[in-house]
């Protein structure tokens, strides 16, 4: 028997939809070649909408705008939850209302630059053109960003670039701008064009004929599990940071609808880029059941240090300035605090590796304000980051004006996922996946105050306008019921594996799995990867299922609101993902971006790329659980921005 | 056929006038079946009620300039007007006025307080008595002061249930007499107390209900809404005080 | 930290509740409350209890999910939302009584978790600002004053949690309402919806079964966002405006 780690390659996948030509004209050109659908028989397509998030929200809104039936989604008891709504810092758009020298290109370069060569360079040139117009339509929609005393938009700079091309909301920006899209999907809502399932859960994707063609779902309320069918289904159910157990995601936010869309024949594309975020507030027990962010827009102005000397246990204020450590800025002079966030996150844990880390257990450096406050004034300070002061205190109990903050990185967001052409459309067809749900635009590393804007442009405009060319393709003459075997099979299928969750009635709580796949995943596959770690990992995940299938509990039923059972059901997901999440990094035998494999650095510890070998993007096909996946490599292709090693010094 | 009858210029049209509004109601209707517009009633009528008051204070302070000029001044009650005017009409007028006014607030207050009884049908099993103590004061203050206004009528102007010889005409005697019982004290000072605590809560929510608060007009709304009911309060109660202690006899 | 939970327990929405008695141990005063109702989560499933139901996700106080009403108090001691509140704001040996919201346009799911679904009809009522996508002018065409945008925000910032109708003793939601009446009333991208949409919400809010207000400002206490009670006296001057002008 071969093992989970013994892959095969298959032939490569190539991205198709985008045109050829010069890069800034090919979103132009794809929109012109695209079908279009005729406005009246758009009401006879229905879109499913998996998710409510920034790229749901608006996906769903617009496509109810230009006259489609959609039918929506969202595990949360109102589409206003979703996680998006926690982003905190901005979004970028190169608007230029600075005159800093920002263009386009510029933000197209950044992006390319800060994902470490491994994105797609029409995406995100793409994604660079479209970013303008989002600021755009979310100020009509009234989203109340921040403002000059002239009554123009305030902007603010962001790690890993040297232009001031964030716009912000306070430190509420992802709650501000999904509230917009959630509004504008209310309209549509209430104009009957969106047909909207709050509490209900995607649990399985429906796909005949080689098309997906609807989904299952369970009504979390009633436990009642329904088929929905349409004529093509979009993913927008954000990313799979919680395989790690302790993250920044939100406690619900999961993998299921992606990884259920994979097991059915969509390819997973870089499951190992995840972004390690560097400025979390440390975690101050085993009871710790999620990490907070503090956004990176604190190190706009904070210090980033740690005591000189190891094991240093002084009081933070009671440590002179000579013996203190601002590491970033003595390491990376030019960016100084603000390095991109893998850079940022490796250099706390290699100071923390140490024996430099301060707090409980040594896992944390210190951000600092007293020089901010001492430039600004203390009222300034509390102006642009009160709300983040007030929670860290909130949090922590320690203020944060008097004492600097503690913090420490965390998982945050996952580059990787559902492999997408230019159209957004897995390899599925009539599947889609947009925002974090897909892998397209960040390559190894996301820049800050970026993800709004993927997901804003994901939903607004991109898609949009390449689903048209699927819908007019590939009309759908025949309904499908629920008699259909392919649609029989996934039913019997989904109500099987809650039955067995049910059935097994053993001694172990759904959490403590979550919790002890997640501690494997952050010590193999989180900041610092090696060979042998991965393969560690990669031994004991097996045997992690195998005892999750012997001792899960699940107490109650599956016909009533039951949160045990939906946990449990994610579960089972997350310990077939994090098995592929390890062969990825396993098989990336390079650093790049989030993701850092011990045996490749300089020789100063900075990621050491091997564009020879790598230039590519990783799209895994499933085979079976625990079954060594299928390779399928998507050569990636720089015309543009021609890869060098990151320098950020 | 006319171009709005293209299947997709209709479906099209539909979906703009999905989210549009229909027609409105009148502006009374809207007023009278809506929670806010129902408020409204609440505070205008409450004003209207709150400038009797004010003007009614005054008058029975009267009382302690003697028997002669409270008197008259009740006689030139009925003689306002004139001769525009008849005998009463402008009196009777202001009854009206008030009694449209009473009835309005009681029937937006009962409707609003059964409407909130069942907006909150359980209780919390953990209790919090600071939670309604406004709602409370309002609510019980409510139906204390009209018992007390039907009690008032009945007592000096009727004279129905008045004890000691009701005199038409001699509203001076009147008083004294129903403040020369200890009920007619304690009726009318517990209603006066009701009647402070009304107006405090009352007149800074009329305020918000209509609009005028704001925050920096909100001290001066508070204050004025303390010493307003404070003043009127202690109008009313110097007349049963000043019967009790003999300067009024 | 030891300490003593009656927890408010219902089967579903047809069931009779009743508050349960449990004890939980081991609790570090760093914990979160909902972390503490986890342990205790834990402990029942093991035992084959049912685990007691509440609603929750992002933890970080900006989603607005959670919903407990903490010793009366909707979200708690703290004026924060229940993720946020630590256990180092109770005392060891403490009884805690914990209860959803009530009001009854929030049916109660199960244990603490209600339907909050009337919210998002009220915003599906008016709630926003018709701006199909692609019509946007260019973002920089219509400055806004400062002020008016703080203002917007301010109002903005509201999580739609519900707090406002768990505290209110009328069950009202007023400072829902109003909130978002005010953020986009007070921006010119608003100003031509603006009497449609506060007539159409308030009457939505109406037809939930939401209670009036008698300005008792409860609401304004237990948000955990700071909405002002003033918000409301300005929906109201809206709402007056927009009646008065209202097409006929």
């Amino acid at each position: 028997m071969t093992s989970y780690a013994d892959y095969t390659t298959g032939e490569p996948v190539a991205d198709t939809k985008a045109p050829a030509g010069p890069v800034n004209e090919r979103w132009d050109k794809r929109r012109f070649e695209a079908k279009l659908v005729n406005p009246a028989n758009r009401r006879k397509h229905t879109v499913i909408v998996v998710g409510t998030g920034l790229a749901g929200g608006s996906a769903g809104a617009t496509l109810a705008e230009q006259g489609y039936h959609v039918v929506q989604f969202c595990y949360q008891d109102s589409p206003r939850r979703a996680h998006s709504i926690a982003a905190q810092g901005g979004i970028n758009a190169a608007k230029n209302y600075r005159n800093d020298g920002d263009s386009v290109h510029r933000l197209f370069y950044d992006t390319v630059k800060g994902g470490d060569f491994r994105a797609r360079e029409s995406n995100v040139h793409r994604l660079a053109q479209i970013s303008v117009e989002i600021i755009d339509q979310c100020v009509a929609q009234g989203v109340p960003f921040a403002r000059e005393y002239g009554g123009l938009l305030d902007t603010r700079s962001f790690g890993g670039v040297q232009v001031s091309r964030t716009f912000y909301a306070r430190g509420q920006t992802g709650q501000q701008l999904l509230l917009g899209a959630y509004q504008a999907l209310s309209r549509q809502i209430a104009a009957g064009n969106v047909e909207m399932h709050p509490r209900t859960e995607m649990l399985d994707l429906i796909v005949v004929d080689g098309r997906a063609r609807g989904i299952v779902a369970r009504d979390l309320v009633t436990g009642r599990i329904d088929t929905y069918f349409a004529d093509a289904v979009v993913l927008a159910s954000g990313g799979y940071g919680n395989v790690f157990y302790l993250s920044t995601n939100a406690m619900n936010s999961n993998a299921t609808a992606i990884w259920r869309a994979h097991r059915r024949g969509a390819l997973f594309a870089n499951p190992c880029f995840t972004q390690i975020h560097p400025t979390c507030i440390p975690r101050t027990g085993d009871h710790q059941s999620k990490l907070t962010l503090m956004s990176e827009s604190l190190r706009n102005d904070g210090r980033i240090w740690v005591p000189k000397a190891k094991g240093d246990r002084r009081p933070p204020n009671d440590i002179p300035e000579d013996e203190r450590d601002y590491y970033l800025e003595r390491i990376y002079p030019s960016f100084g605090n603000l390095v991109p966030r893998d850079i940022a996150s490796r250099a706390a844990k290699n100071v923390c590796d140490e024996g430099r880390g301060v707090g409980p257990g040594g896992q944390g450096v210190y951000l600092d304000f007293a020089d901010a406050i001492e430039r600004m004034g203390r009222g300034a300070v509390e102006a642009k980051y009160g709300n983040l002061f007030d929670m860290y205190q909130r949090i922590t109990d320690e203020d944060p004006y008097e004492v600097p903050m503690r913090i420490y990185p965390a998982v945050h967001y996952t580059m990787g996922g559902l492999w997408v052409d230019y159209d957004l459309q897995t390899t599925i067809p009539g599947l889609f996946a947009v925002g974090e749900a897909n892998f397209s635009d960040h390559g190894a590393n996301r820049l800050g105050a970026s993800a709004l804007m993927q997901g804003l442009a994901d939903g607004y405009f991109v898609l949009p306008s390449t689903i048209n060319d699927y819908l007019a393709r590939n009309p759908h003459h025949d309904t499908v019921t629920d008699e259909h075997p392919e649609v029989q099979e996934v039913l019997a299928g989904t109500q099987d594996r809650l039955n067995l969750l049910l059935s097994v009635d053993g001694d172990r709580t759904p959490d403590s799995f979550h919790r002890e796949v997640g501690e494997l995943m952050w010590e193999f596959c989180g900041m610092a990867r090696t060979d042998a770690g991965l393969r560690k990992a990669l031994e004991r995940i097996p045997q992690i299922r195998e005892e999750f299938w012997r001792r899960i509990k699940v107490p109650g039923t599956g016909e009533e609101f039951n949160q045990s059972l939906e946990k449990a059901n994610r579960i089972v997901d997350y310990l077939e993902l994090a098995e592929l999440m390890c062969l990825d990094a396993l098989h990336r035998e390079e650093s790049c971006g989030g993701h850092f494999r011990e045996e490749s650095q300089t020789p100063d510890g900075e990621a050491a790329r091997d564009d020879e070998r790598f230039a590519y993007a990783a799209a895994w096909e499933f085979t079976g659980t625990g079954e060594a996946p299928v390779l399928h490599k998507e050569d990636l292709v720089f015309e543009y921005v021609h890869p060098t090693q990151r320098s950020y010094a | 056929m006319s171009w709005t009858d293209r299947p997709h210029v209709r479906s099209v049209l539909r979906m703009a006038l999905a989210t549009r509004t229909d027609r409105r109601p009148s502006f009374a209707r809207t007023v009278w079946d809506s929670t806010v517009g129902k408020k409204t009633v609440m505070a205008v009528s409450g004003l209207i009620m709150l400038l009797y008051l004010v003007v009614h204070m005054i008058g029975n302070l009267k009382i302690f300039f003697g028997a002669g000029e409270f008197n008259h001044y009740a006689h030139w009650l009925r003689t306002v007007g004139e001769p525009f005017m008849h005998y009463e009409w402008t009196l009777w007028l202001v009854r009206i006025v008030l009694v449209v006014a009473v009835v309005a607030h009681a029937t937006s207050a009962y409707q609003l307080s059964r409407r909130d009884i069942r907006a909150r049908p359980s209780k919390y099993v953990h209790k919090k008595a600071r939670a309604s103590y406004a709602t409370r004061t309002m609510r019980w203050g409510g139906i204390i002061l009209g018992l007390f206004i039907v009690w008032h009528i009945l007592d000096l102007t009727t004279g129905t249930v008045h004890t000691g010889g009701f005199q038409e005409g001699h509203p001076y005697q009147n008083v004294v007499d129903t403040f020369s019982t200890w009920y007619g004290n304690v009726i009318y000072i517990v209603a006066m107390l009701a009647l402070g605590l009304h107006i405090r809560h009352g007149f800074w929510s009329a305020a918000q209900t209509l609009g005028v608060g704001s925050r920096t007009r909100d001290r001066f709304l508070k204050t004025f809404a303390d010493v307003l009911a404070l003043l009127l309060t202690a109008g009313f109660i110097a007349v049963p005080v000043g019967v009790m202690t003999g300067v009024v006899s | 930290m030891k300490l003593t939970l009656r927890v408010w327990r219902q089967q579903n929405a047809d069931a009779d509740g009743t508050m349960s008695t449990y004890e939980v141990d081991g609790i570090s005063p760093d914990m979160s409350f909902l972390e503490m109702l986890d342990t205790l989560n834990e402990e029942l499933i093991v035992k084959g209890d049912d685990p007691v139901a509440f609603d929750h996700d992002c933890r970080e106080g900006i989603c607005g999910a959670c919903s407990l009403v903490i010793n009366g108090d909707a979200h708690g001691p703290e004026r924060t939302t229940t993720c946020q509140l630590h256990m180092r704001s109770f005392q060891d040996g403490d009884t805690i009584d914990v209860e959803p919201w009530r009001a009854s346009a929030f049916p109660v799911i199960k244990d603490l978790v209600v339907d909050r679904s009337a919210f998002d009809r009220i915003i599906q009522a008016g709630g926003y600002i018709t701006a199909p996508t692609g019509a946007a002018p260019e973002a920089h065409a219509t400055p806004v004053p400062k002020p008016d945008a703080d203002l917007a925000f301010e109002h903005a910032e509201c999580i739609g949690c519900g707090a406002c109708v768990a505290a209110c003793p009328n069950g009202a939601a007023m400072l829902f309402t109003s909130a978002k009446i005010n953020h986009l009333n007070v921006l010119p991208q608003g100003a031509p919806e603006r009497e449609t949409r506060v007539l159409d919400m308030v009457e939505q809010m109406d037809e939930e079964g939401f209670g009036g207000c008698t300005l008792a400002g409860e609401c304004a206490t237990a948000c955990p966002k700071g909405i002002p009670l003033m918000s409301i006296t300005n929906m109201n001057k809206e709402w007056l405006r927009a009646a008065r002008r209202a097409k006929r």
